[in-house]
This record gives structure tokens, sequence and C-alpha cells, in this order.
């Protein structure tokens, strides 16, 4: 049976959804996830899942928790109001993140070590398909309009596109070395797309797959090599993108008109994923390797607090 | 809501589900890859060969009958590193083989090495010694060849005996010292005693640690030459501790041993409580399956289902060398000899491997520049270049010969 070790309950929690204004954090070497109140900033909850969670996302509408447990080889299933694993689905070798279709069923799901990707029907645990893609496939999206899917590979530096009605790949773009995460824009005309070790960011015209701009990030006193990004958040409005730099230590804040670099905001160590929260007016960074999350205040571009969370925390899905 | 069978627990029979399911997956799998090949096929088509030249290497005798060198070192990773250069390939119309040239230890004919030069294959990844490799590419055939070291540790063939037509992944003795030196420097135990064994190879690391200890302001307060007749299995415990007693106080204890004779039976052996550094104990390499960060833990397992072990240097060299090769040939979309060589001197290049930074050559000697991890057996401890050591252009370039003190000066024409 499971243990769920619950933490310090403190602040408001909802009458009505128990977690609402929570932040949920996989924690990659805790195998648990952190549950953050958003208000309150201080854990609540901290529960056990499957071994080494990293990708994790909420259905759409908020009754079901995804969490990909990677050395499990499953994508386990958490109702939120409880923290419990309510099903585990056999995801294909070694998951690492997945992007929800628009339509609350097809996930799109990396393996990392198996060059593949595999799209899974969430509710019933059925595979839909399986498409062949480049050395470790990581960044994983889908348009907001459900036609396309990209997924990076990690190796062969690509972002390889997915046609979602037939499942096949359609396209496929060299990028930077070590692409890591791909974000479309909310009107779905651009992709935004890291590469950690290239140290860029490559704004991609969807429409013809071809580079509008690459982004490139300097911080005094930070090496150049060090500067090396990964998560990326598009505001709503498509005003301001976040980028979150890895071992340098800082989310950079871009202009998506001017593409000029607004801002570096000073957060944890090796900052990977980065999730907004209360109607984007909180952007939490999640800092691996000092195990915490840093609440950045999105009207002043300002970090409030940093909360420590489980080990080598990874990514973060907020539940409004 | 329904729980398959094989989710419910890690019992053996969940196991035989997961194999049974990943069976399903593999077949599948390659089914796909066929219609995706198929839909692929209006690029234009490039067979790319590679030619993996494989000295055998002559083993010193050792000590220990552990840790055998096993029969595919180096060679286990290109074989890696060529499928996943056929699983970028695959998506651009590129296709990559590796032929495998072994060639018996000692003095090579130029006979032989011509044959091998005029086949018709102008990359190379040379796993040889240093001097059948100096004599391939100093053939009038190898001229128009590019040839990838993936396993001289040479200084002097990055220095005074360079060649256009030779670049190197494997770092140099100079690398491997300077990065250990910089562990100590960051430590602050500058006080070294040394022991160095009688090999050729057990010299050129002891040069290159002096000459590290000395551009990083260590003092090396006593040295000792191994001696060759002392059987420690049976007696480390009792020949060791009078071995080292003699050396005045340190702060580490350094061997040179790169042969593994007799190292792995000084730690917990000397007079001194001190740790031990070197070829055994903390030791700067180009690879370990100690190291796991920035997606390491992705290649380590990769390897290990490819070759069945884990990964030594040897491979990890060969798998940069094949890598980026096909790096070039995916970026350029040549294989040509110049093509390839020319971008990969360029400030284009650049190598994501599982390292924490990218990777690319020196364009004064054909060197590759990369961070040295520092290990011992089961853990990483910190890898070079080390917080605080920096250089104008590159950190990578505070490790190994730079470009002010190079000596290497065939780089300044234009190679093949």
């Amino acid at each position: 049976m499971r243990i769920v070790f619950l933490a310090v309950l403190a602040g408001f929690v909802g009458a009505q959804d128990a977690a609402a204004g929570q932040l949920w954090v996989s924690n990659e070497k805790d195998n648990t996830v952190s549950v953050v109140d958003t208000q309150a900033l201080t854990v609540v909850a901290t529960y056990p899942v499957g071994l080494r969670p990293r990708g994790i996302t909420f259905s759409h509408d908020f009754k079901e928790l995804y969490l990909c447990a990677s050395d499990d080889d499953q994508i386990d299933v958490l109702d939120p109001a409880s923290g419990l694993t309510i099903r585990r689905l056999t995801s294909g070798e070694d998951p690492e993140q997945f992007a929800l279709h628009p339509n609350d069923t097809d996930l799109y799901i990396a393996n990392e070590d198996d060059a593949l990707a595999t799209v899974m029907n969430v509710k019933t645990g059925e595979v839909l398909a399986e498409i062949n893609v480049g050395v470790e496939p990581e960044g994983m999206a889908v348009s907001p309009d459900g036609t396309i899917a990209v997924v990076t590979s990690e190796t062969t530096n690509m972002v390889h596109w997915i046609d979602t009605a037939k499942k096949q790949i359609f396209a496929n773009t060299l990028v930077g070395q070590r692409p890591r995460h791909a974000e479309f824009s909310h009107d779905g005309k651009q992709l935004w797309v890291s590469s950690e070790v290239g140290g860029q960011v490559q704004v991609l015209d969807v429409a013809t797959q071809s580079l509008i701009k690459e982004l490139h990030f300097a911080i005094g006193g930070v090496s150049a090599d060090l500067i090396q990004p990964v998560g990326i958040r598009l505001t709503a409005d498509g005003s301001m993108a976040f980028v979150a730099l890895g071992p340098a230590n800082h989310v950079a804040v871009v202009d998506t008109k001017s593409f000029a670099i607004k801002r570096y905001i000073l957060v944890g160590a090796r900052v990977w994923h980065l999730e907004f929260t209360d109607n984007e007016k909180m952007i939490f960074s999640v800092n691996g390797a000092s195990g915490d999350v840093t609440a950045i205040d999105v009207a002043r571009l300002e970090a409030v607090k940093s909360i420590k969370v489980g080990r080598y925390p990874w990514g973060a899905a907020y539940h409004p | 809501m329904n729980m398959s069978p094989c989710a419910t627990s890690r019992s053996p029979i969940m196991r035989r589900c997961i194999a049974a399911i990943l069976c399903c997956v593999a077949v599948s799998a390659l089914a796909l890859f066929a219609v995706s090949g198929a839909a692929q096929a209006s690029a234009a088509p490039l067979a790319v060969k590679i030619l993996y030249v494989r000295q055998q290497i002559e083993q010193a005798p050792t000590l220990s009958n552990l840790d055998p060198v096993p029969e595919d070192d180096g060679y286990a990773g290109a074989i890696v590193a060529t499928a996943d250069n056929n699983t970028t390939g695959a998506f651009l119309g590129q296709s990559f083989s590796l032929e495998n040239v072994p060639l018996p230890a000692g003095e090579v004919a130029p006979e032989t090495l011509d044959e091998i030069l005029g086949r018709g294959v102008d990359l190379i990844v040379a796993d040889m010694s240093d001097a059948a490799l100096l004599k391939m590419a100093d053939r009038p055939k190898a001229a128009a060849v590019l040839i990838v070291d993936a396993r001289s540790q040479s200084d002097v063939l990055r220095n005074a005996r360079c060649r256009a037509n030779v670049l190197h992944t494997m770092p140099s003795y100079a690398m491997r010292a300077d990065a250990l030196a910089q562990f100590m420097v960051f430590k602050r135990w500058t006080r070294w005693a040394m022991i160095v064994g009688q090999h050729a190879p057990d010299q050129s690391f002891a040069d290159a640690l002096r000459a590290s200890a000395k551009k990083f302001g260590i003092s090396i307060l006593a040295e000792r030459p191994w001696l060759e007749n002392a059987d420690m299995r049976r007696s480390a415990s009792s020949e060791l501790p009078l071995f080292t007693q003699d050396f005045p106080d340190h702060d580490v204890l350094v061997v040179a041993d790169e042969t593994d004779d007799f190292a792995r039976y000084i730690p917990g052996n000397t007079w001194l409580p001190r740790p031990v550094a070197g070829s055994e104990g903390i030791s700067p390499v180009v690879w370990s399956p100690a190291v796991e960060n920035w997606g390491a833990a992705q290649l380590q397992s990769r390897f290990m289902k490819s070759a069945g072990r884990t990964m030594r240097p040897a491979d990890y060299a060969a798998w940069l060398a094949v890598r980026a090769i096909g790096e070039a040939v995916t970026r350029t979309a040549s294989a040509s000899a110049p093509d390839v060589r020319a971008f990969l001197l360029s400030d284009a290049f650049e190598l994501a491997a599982f390292k924490g930074r990218k990777l690319s050559f020196r364009n004064w000697n054909g060197e590759m520049r990369q961070p040295i991890p520092i290990v011992q057996p089961r853990a990483v401890i910190a890898t070079a270049p080390l917080p605080g050591f920096l250089h104008q252009f590159s950190e990578l370039d505070t490790l190994g010969l730079d470009r002010p003190e190079s000596k290497c000066t065939k780089f300044n024409t234009e190679g093949p």
C-alpha cells in the first residue's frame, strides 16, 4: 500500500477543489511530487510517485495529473484531490516529456532511450501510434489547434514535425546542439525551441518550419558556455517569453515583438522548467541543483521567494 | 480505469510483461521506420563510409588479472556513434557505415598503410600506436585524407609533430594532468609525492604531471620510480607502507601508472593516511561509467545495450570521433575530407557530448577541447575546468597546450 506523507497544511484550501491554486513539482531524485500553495508560498504536501518523475502536466479539466515515471517506463495518473496514484500506463521505455493534445485524450510522449514518440490515449492506455524520431527525443509540444505535434531530439539536433491526424512526420528542421524544449506561441504561428548546449533559442515559423530569429544570451560574470537554455513559457497576450538558462542560474525575459532581452532574473541553481500560476501573475522556475522553486512576480519581473522542494526538481504544473 | 497486470508490482511477472511489450514496440517500430524511410527517399542520398583502423595494442603484463581490456575497446563506441549518426541521417537521406580495418601490433609496413589509404575512403578513425599513426599520416596518399585519432594521448603529436590531416578526440596527457592540477589547487592539496611506473605511457603522463605542477604552482616534494619485482597481490599491505615511508609529508600521493599495473594496490596501503590520485584513486579521465549528468546516463545506457559492458575512455573517444564526422556531414551535406575538416576546425562546429559544455576543435593543433571529469570509481568528484580558472577565449583552453605555447605549425596552411 502507498503511504501518503502530508507535510505542513497551511493557508487556504479551497472548499470546492482541494488542489486549487497549487503548483505540483516533480522531484526527479526523490520519486515524489511536492505541492506548493502559490498564495502562501509553502509546500503543503509531498506524495510518493513512480521512479524518476520528470514530465508533469494536468488534464485540461484538471481532474487528473500525468507524470512521467521515467525509470518505471510508465505514466502515473494522480488524483489531484487526494494525491493518490489512480492508474499507471505503460508508456514505452524511458518517458521523459509529454504534451497533451487539446482533445484532452491523446498524450504525445517522448521515449528518450528508444528514439521513439508514443501517442497514447491517456484515458484507456491504448497506444495509438509509435513514431520513429531522432536520438534522445525530449521536448514535446502540440499546437494550440491540435494539428501539429513537435518533438526535439537531443543528439540528432532536430525538430520533428508530426501531422497529428496521420501521426506521421511531415518535416524535420535542424536546430542547435541538444534541443531540450519546444513551445508554440498561443496563436500557433511560432515555435520556440531551446538548445541547451548550443546556448540559443530559435524561433521558427510554423507554416514554413523556417527560422525567424535566433536568440543569444549574455550575463556578466557567467561563462558563455554555461548559458544553457531549457524551459520556455510565453505569456498568453503574446508580449513576453521567459527562458530558463540552466547552470547560468537565471531566467531571461524576452520581448516577443522586438526579440530584445528585457531582463535576467537570478533564481536557484540549474534552472530547467518554468510554469505560470495565478493567471500569469507569477511564474515559477524549477531549480534542480538547489532543490527549490523560485516564485517570480511577472509584473515586476523580480524573484519573490524560493521554496525548498524535493531533490532535483525537474518540472512543474499548475492547478488553478 | 483498467489497470494492466504489468503495472501493479515490480515482480518477475511484471518484468516479463515489460519484455513482451518492448518486443512488440520493436517490431512495430521497424515497420514504421520503413514507411518513414520511403517518405524521405526524395532527399539526395549520401552514403558515408568511415574506416576504423584498429591496431592491436601490446599490453604490458599487469600484476592483477582483474579488468582485462575488452576486445572491442574503442570500436564499441564507434559502433554506437554510427547508429546515432544513422538515426539522424535517416531524416536527411544520409547513411553511415563503419568498416573495421584490423592491423597487427608493432611496426606496420608502408605497403599495408598504402593499401588502406588506397581504398577510396577518405574519412578514417585511427585507433593505433603513435608510431603507426604518424607513419600513416605521412604517407603521400594520406594527404587528401582526414584522420581522426581516437587513441593517442601523446603531447608531441599535438605539438612539434602535429599533422594537418590528423585531429584528436582523446585528450592529451597534458589535458588530463592540467585537469588534475586544477582540482588539486582548488582543494589546496598542493604538496605532492609521486610514484612513476617504468613504461613509456607512465613516463609521458609523469612528464605532463610535472609540467602541470609547475604551471599551477604545485610542489612535487619527492618522486620514486616503481619497482617491478614486487608481487602486490600477496604483499601490498607489507611492501607499500615501507615503499612510501620515506616520502616527506605531503597532501596527496600522485601515481603515474597508465598501464594499470601496480597503482590499484596503493590506496589504503600508504604509510601516511593520504589520498591517492593520478592513474588511480582521484583520476582525470575523458570518460567513466560514473559520469551521469548532462544526459550522460542516456549515452551510458545506449552503450551498455549495444556493447554489453560499461563505456571506457577509448570507447568515448571513438564515439566522439565518429559523431564529430557525422555532425559535420549533417550540417554541411558533404562527406568529402576537405569539407569535413574545414567544418570541424571552424567556429560553426560544436558538439553536444554529455559533458555540460559544447565540444569543438582547437584550430591550431587539431585537438578537441573538452571538459575532463575528475572521478573516483563510483562517482564524479569534480569536472575540469574548475571554477576560477579563467581564459580570455575559452575556459576549456586552460586544459592542455594553449595557442601561445603551441609549436604546431601545420595548421597555418590548408589541410587536405
